[in-house]
Formats: structure tokens, C-alpha cells, sequence
């Protein structure tokens, strides 16, 4: 079996039909909930997305029972849909029941309206596998999710879903976001934030209700949550960030899809999930706002706080490498390389006497000990600080003065004829 | 256009003041917060609203706003409904009530302050920004118009909340505690921008801590300690009598405000 080539078949839609569909589908239903997830994260609302996914398996047992009760068949899709519509509403009036007349928060609201609706669910559940007519397999594909159920229908119900959510989205990003940053002010300057967290709620319930058949009402959080997170390592800029959680979605649908397609009777909620988590991974990891552009910054600055301690080190005239090495606490191999590396660059030049530096570096070693002069001035001045006491803290702050900082300080001890 | 729909308020309170409001009380979960409030503002004035903590200061604004619901009481603007005046009303809510960490810039968040003005359906467009950047000018923050906001010091988010206000371009303001943490060049950006607005005839109302600014930088002063002990002209009103009876014989407040009430006796009345 060439499983690499279906998996490449099935990404590159020459998987059939129902592949083509199916991954068509999951990545529209992804695309959907990047968007939705983006502005449910950004309102801080995602556990309350979860609770609703949750509290769609009672809805979609009654739907199920009560089509049965008349005569219809009961695992019609729409049907249980609209079931679990209802079921989220309730549970979203739950909720709010629970914080008005209660002192909960809304932590401790969720999580008993999540834990009891599903337990209401799971009961539902076995009832209806002990029916005759109970076909409980099928319902049992909602809780984990089944791609390869999906039919022509489904996949036009997952575009239809896409396409408006992502239009809502755009066409009311400033409300949306100007709600989710600031409340008070978008009340006070006549944005209802009621309406606008119905709004969100809505392409919430919409995606939790799409996604019931191809990820499962467990898992159907992952993909409003880990995309938007993933995308948030990259940009700070909203109009970035909801197309990028967007994309981020649609990927792990697809990819998702295509790698499932492999093995149908595999629940694909989880195989997306873990797609979706393996975007989030690589981000967390690459993303300018990850783990390694950070250590990057930091390692770039103990560099460059090392070689300003090396030229000021000079200025006062040529030291061996193991002189440098004593007076500046460091272990001589580093500051071997160091000084190779300035010398590379045309601050230092070395010869019998030691290193000493060029016309370059002494032009660098003089800035870097002005800095110190003036942060220590302002430091006495208007920190009043004993002159005595000023020097550690000027060290540690002459390699991070910025540009504008300098001249700032420039100005302000400039004009009390302070500055040399 | 906002059809004018007058609200019911009593003869005795003025239909010029920007802001009246009348037998006002505000509870959350049963305890009462704000008490049988009345007020009118005065036209054209910088206005503190001083009192200790837990006075109402803050709930007074946001239930003059709308954003709070009262027990009981009106609010009148200029005579009119807060719906039909809403558009002249500016805002600038306490820094610590939003997340900096919301992926916007200095200039994202001052075009918010425009949202009004360029309705829904719409993005924000050049001409907009350009206004909104003006305001960012204003208070001396324009080079930080592309710094995401978690990257301001507390008080540069404080001027970036400021220019979001001016962008409103409002007749009456409502701030909440806008000195409150702020460095001194903050300060004084707050303060030209306040004496800028009245200039221009507009109300501002301040809820503010630092006693010992209030003769200096505000005409009048409403003294709250759950109802209104106090409001009038800062010469008037603003004596060790009031400040006792609003801060109930804290030693540590009355000290700081005998300062203040010294301060401004030996200053004089505040000009006009």
C-alpha cells in the first residue's frame, strides 16, 4: 500500500470525489473557525466555546429521539443539527442564569453547564442504543468526528458556514474588535456590546455546529482555539492576525482531512487536532513572538553588552586577551572569540602589546562611555542618586539606551550645561 | 440627526448644563453605591470629581454613560436623552480596564475614538486616519503610531487613551482617573490638552485622587462620598470643612488635603 502517495493524492484533491469533498469541506469548516475562534479569543470567551460544544450532545439525543417518535429517520443531519443549535442556545442561557442570580463567575458558570448538559448527553446516549430503531453508531460519530460520512450536502452546508462567517467578520471587524479590546468605551460611544457578543456567539454556535460531524463535538474547540493562539505568536496587528488564524485553520482542516482519508474508520476530530497542534508547535517555537526569536534577542544582547565591555576596556589603552579576560570576569576562550570577532570587524587590531583598538573602535568605545556619563549624570541629578552609588546601575543601562532616549538625555543635561 | 427628546428633570436644573443629573441611585447586588445624586454641571469648565475610595466616583461617570444601570434617577445632556446626546460625548475609561496585550497599535486604538463618525459597514478610511494621527500629534505621541500598545510605558497608553478621546471631538468628556500612574510629562500633556478643550468651550469631567492639583488644574470640584457633599466653584467649595466631611476624618487624606486647601488659599481663586 503506497500511503504516502493517498496522502499526497488525497492533498492534492485526486483522492475521488468523496475525498475531494471531504477535504474540501474540513478546510472551509477550518478557515470558519480561525475566524470565529480569532474574536472569541480576543473577548476572552474560548472556554465558553468549549462549553457549548459540550452541551450539543443532550441536543442532538432529543433531536434524534423526537424525529424517531414521528416516524422520521432520525440520523437526518439537519435535523440533529438544529437540535444541537438548541442545545447551545440553552446552554448559553444557562450560563447566563447562572451569573445573574448567582455570585458564580463565570469560570465555575461553564464548567457546571458544560460537565452536567454533557452527562445529560452521554445518558441520552445509551438510551437511545438500547431503542430497536436505536442506531446510536451513528450518533456516536458526533462525539469524535467521521470526515467520511460527509456528503455533497454537508460539504455546501461547511462553504456556506465559511463564506458567511468570514463576511460577518470582515464586515463588522472594527465593532467586534473595538468590543472585545474595550467595553466600556464602545458602550459609551453607542456600540452595543450585548449585540455584538450575540453576534460572536452566533459564528461560534455555527461552527460548533458544522464541525459536529467532521471533528466531533469533543475536539470541535481545537479548531476555534488553536489556530487563533497559533496565529497570535505571529503578528500583533488584527488585520494579520484573523486571516492568518484563518489560514492557520484551513491548513489543519486539510491536512487533517487528506491524512485521515487514509484510515476512515479513524476518528478524524483528533487527527486535525493534532495538525492544528503541530502548526501551533512549529509556531510556538519559530513564530517572531515564539521561543526562539526570544532567546535569539537575548543571546544578541549579552553579545553586544559583552563587545561594549571589551571596547571600554581598551579605551584605556592595549591588554592581552588574558587581561581583558581577568577584568572583565569572563573565561578566556569567550573573550578570545570575542575579540577575533571584533578584530574581524575592524574595531580591533592586535600585536605584541596586546589588542588595541582602530580610529573605528575608538569611536565606538567613546559613544558607549558617554552613554554611561550621561545616564549617570541624569542618575545624580534626577534620580538623586550618590554619585557613588551610580556606576552599577549605569552599566547595566548604557547598552540598552536607544536612539531617541540618548537624545532626550542629550537635551535635558545639554541645557543645564552639564554634558562635557 | 438626533431628534430632540427632552428628559423629564425638575425647573431647577439647567437646560444649558452639559450635564444634569437628578435624584440619582446606583446599588450593585443591594448595596447601595451612589445616593440621591443631584448635579448640573457647569458649561465650559474642567471639573474634579474627588472623594475617597469606594465614594462612587467612577460609577457616577459610568452610570451617567449608560454602563452601569440605575435604582432610581435621571441624566440629562444639554436637556436631552443620553441616546440623542451621545454623539458629543466623549470617554476615557480607567487604563487598567482593557488588556494592552490586544493586537493594535497607538493609531488603531486612537481610530477608534472615529468609529462613530464613520458608521457602520465601513473601514476606516484615510481621511479618518489622518484625524486620528492628529490627535496622536496632540499629545505628543505621533512617532508611536505603529507601537503595538503593550509596548507604551504606562503613561504614553495613558495620552494614547487621551488622543482616542480628542478623537471623538466631544463637547462634554468623562475621564476616569487620566493621572492616575502617570509620569510627569504625561501630566503636563494632560493638562495642555484639558486647557486646550476648554479653550474651546468644551466640559470635561475628571474623577481625580491628587488633591493637592485640583485648585491648579480644575474651575470646579464635586465632592462625593456615596451622595454629594459638595460641587461648585473650586474657590467656593474646595475648603478643610468639605474635605473633612468627604474623607470622614482619615488622618493620612485630611493631611494631604490641608496641603492642597493651604495651597489654594495662598493662590487665590482660580482664574476663569
Amino acid at each position: 500500500m503506497n500511503t504516502i502517495g493517498d496522502f499526497l493524492d488525497a492533498m492534492l484533491l485526486r483522492g475521488g470525489h468523496n475525498t475531494v469533498l471531504v477535504v474540501i469541506g474540513t478546510a472551509l469548516l477550518g478557515i470558519a473557525g480561525g475566524v470565529a475562534g480569532s474574536f472569541a479569543l480576543l473577548r476572552k470567551r474560548s472556554l465558553f466555546a468549549d462549553a457549548l460544544g459540550h452541551s450539543t450532545l443532550p441536543g442532538v439525543c432529543v433531536a434524534f429521539l423526537v424525529a424517531e417518535h414521528f416516524g422520521h429517520a432520525g440520523r437526518s443531519l439537519p435535523i440533529l443539527l438544529v437540535g444541537a443549535a438548541c442545545a447551545a442556545i440553552v446552554a448559553t442561557a444557562l450560563v447566563q442564569a447562572i451569573l445573574r442570580f448567582t455570585r458564580l463567575h463565570e469560570d465555575a458558570a461553564i464548567g457546571v453547564v458544560l460537565s452536567v448538559l454533557f452527562g445529560l448527553g452521554v445518558v441520552l446516549l445509551s438510551i437511545i442504543q438500547t431503542l430497536p430503531s436505536g442506531d446510536a453508531g451513528g450518533l456516536k460519530s458526533f462525539l469524535f468526528g467521521q470526515t467520511a460520512a460527509m456528503q455533497q450536502r454537508d460539504a455546501a452546508l461547511l462553504a456556506a458556514i465559511a463564506f458567511g462567517t468570514s463576511v460577518t467578520a470582515f464586515v463588522f471587524l472594527k465593532e467586534l474588535a473595538l468590543v472585545a479590546f474595550d467595553e466600556g468605551f464602545a458602550r459609551s460611544s453607542g456600540v452595543s456590546a450585548g449585540l455584538f457578543d450575540v453576534l460572536l456567539l452566533l459564528l461560534v454556535v455555527a461552527v460548533t455546529v458544522a464541525g459536529l460531524q467532521a471533528v466531533g463535538l469533543i475536539l470541535v474547540i481545537a479548531i476555534l482555539i488553536i489556530p487563533p493562539v497559533a496565529a497570535r505568536l505571529w503578528t500583533d496587528r488584527l488585520r494579520r492576525f484573523v486571516p492568518l488564524a484563518a489560514l492557520f485553520g484551513g491548513i489543519s482542516g486539510w491536512v487533517g482531512a487528506s491524512i485521515s482519508s487514509l484510515a476512515p474508520r479513524q476518528p478524524a476530530g483528533a487527527v486535525i487536532v493534532l495538525t492544528a497542534a503541530s502548526i501551533f508547535l512549529v509556531s510556538l517555537i519559530i513564530a517572531p513572538r515564539g521561543v526562539l526569536p526570544a532567546a535569539w534577542r537575548r543571546l544578541r544582547l549579552a553579545f553586544r553588552i559583552a563587545n561594549d565591555h571589551v571596547l571600554k576596556a581598551l579605551l584605556s589603552g592595549p591588554r592581552s586577551t588574558a587581561h581583558l579576560a581577568r577584568s572583565l570576569g569572563g573565561r578566556v576562550t569567550t573573550t578570545a572569540m570575542l575579540v577575533r570577532l571584533l578584530a574581524a570587524r575592524g574595531f580591533l587590531r592586535g600585536d605584541r602589546s596586546g589588542w588595541s583598538l582602530t580610529p573605528r573602535g575608538i569611536a565606538a568605545g567613546g559613544a558607549i562611555a558617554r552613554n554611561h556619563r550621561l545616564w549617570a549624570a541624569y542618575l545624580v541629578r534626577d534620580a538623586a542618586l550618590a554619585p557613588d552609588h551610580v556606576d552599577p546601575s549605569a552599566e547595566a543601562i548604557e547598552h540598552i539606551l536607544n536612539p531617541e532616549l540618548i537624545q532626550e538625555l542629550e537635551r535635558t543635561l545639554a541645557s543645564e550645561g552639564e554634558l562635557a | 440627526m438626533p431628534h430632540n427628546v427632552d428628559v423629564q428633570l425638575p425647573a431647577e436644573h439647567s437646560r444649558k448644563s452639559p450635564l444634569s443629573v437628578h435624584a440619582m441611585t446606583v446599588a450593585y447586588h443591594r448595596k447601595p453605591v451612589l445616593w440621591d445624586v443631584e448635579y448640573d454641571a457647569p458649561e465650559h469648565s474642567l471639573i474634579a470629581i474627588v472623594g475617597p475610595n469606594g465614594a462612587g466616583k467612577s460609577t457616577l461617570m459610568k452610570a451617567c454613560l449608560g454602563l452601569v444601570p440605575m435604582a432610581a434617577g435621571h441624566v440629562a445632556f444639554w436637556g436631552q436623552a443620553l441616546a440623542d446626546a451621545r454623539g458629543r460625548i466623549g470617554y476615557v475609561p480607567q487604563r487598567e480596564s482593557v488588556d494592552w496585550e490586544f493586537p493594535v497599535s497607538a493609531l488603531d486604538v486612537v481610530c477608534m475614538g472615529r468609529y462613530r463618525a464613520i458608521g457602520w459597514f465601513r473601514g476606516v478610511s484615510r481621511e479618518h486616519r489622518d484625524a486620528a494621527l492628529a490627535c496622536l500629534d496632540q499629545v505628543g505621541m505621533a512617532q508611536f503610531r505603529d507601537r503595538q500598545i503593550a509596548q507604551l510605558s504606562g503613561g504614553q497608553q495613558q495620552r494614547v487613551f487621551l488622543a482616542r478621546a480628542l478623537a471623538q471631538d466631544a463637547d462634554l468628556y468623562f475621564m476616569d482617573e487620566p493621572f492616575a500612574g502617570v509620569d510627569a510629562a504625561t501630566e503636563k500633556a494632560i493638562v495642555d490638552v484639558l486647557r486646550m478643550l476648554k479653550s474651546k468651550g468644551r466640559t470635561v469631567i475628571c474623577v481625580h485622587h491628587d488633591l493637592q492639583t485640583v485648585p491648579e488644574y480644575f474651575d470646579a470640584v464635586l465632592m462625593l462620598n456615596l451622595r454629594v457633599v459638595a460641587a461648585g466653584p473650586v474657590g467656593d467649595v474646595f475648603t478643610r470643612e468639605n474635605l473633612q466631611k468627604t474623607y470622614g476624618g482619615r488622618l493620612t487624606l485630611l493631611d494631604a488635603a490641608s496641603h492642597a486647601v493651604a495651597r489654594a488659599a495662598a493662590e487665590g481663586p482660580n482664574p476663569r
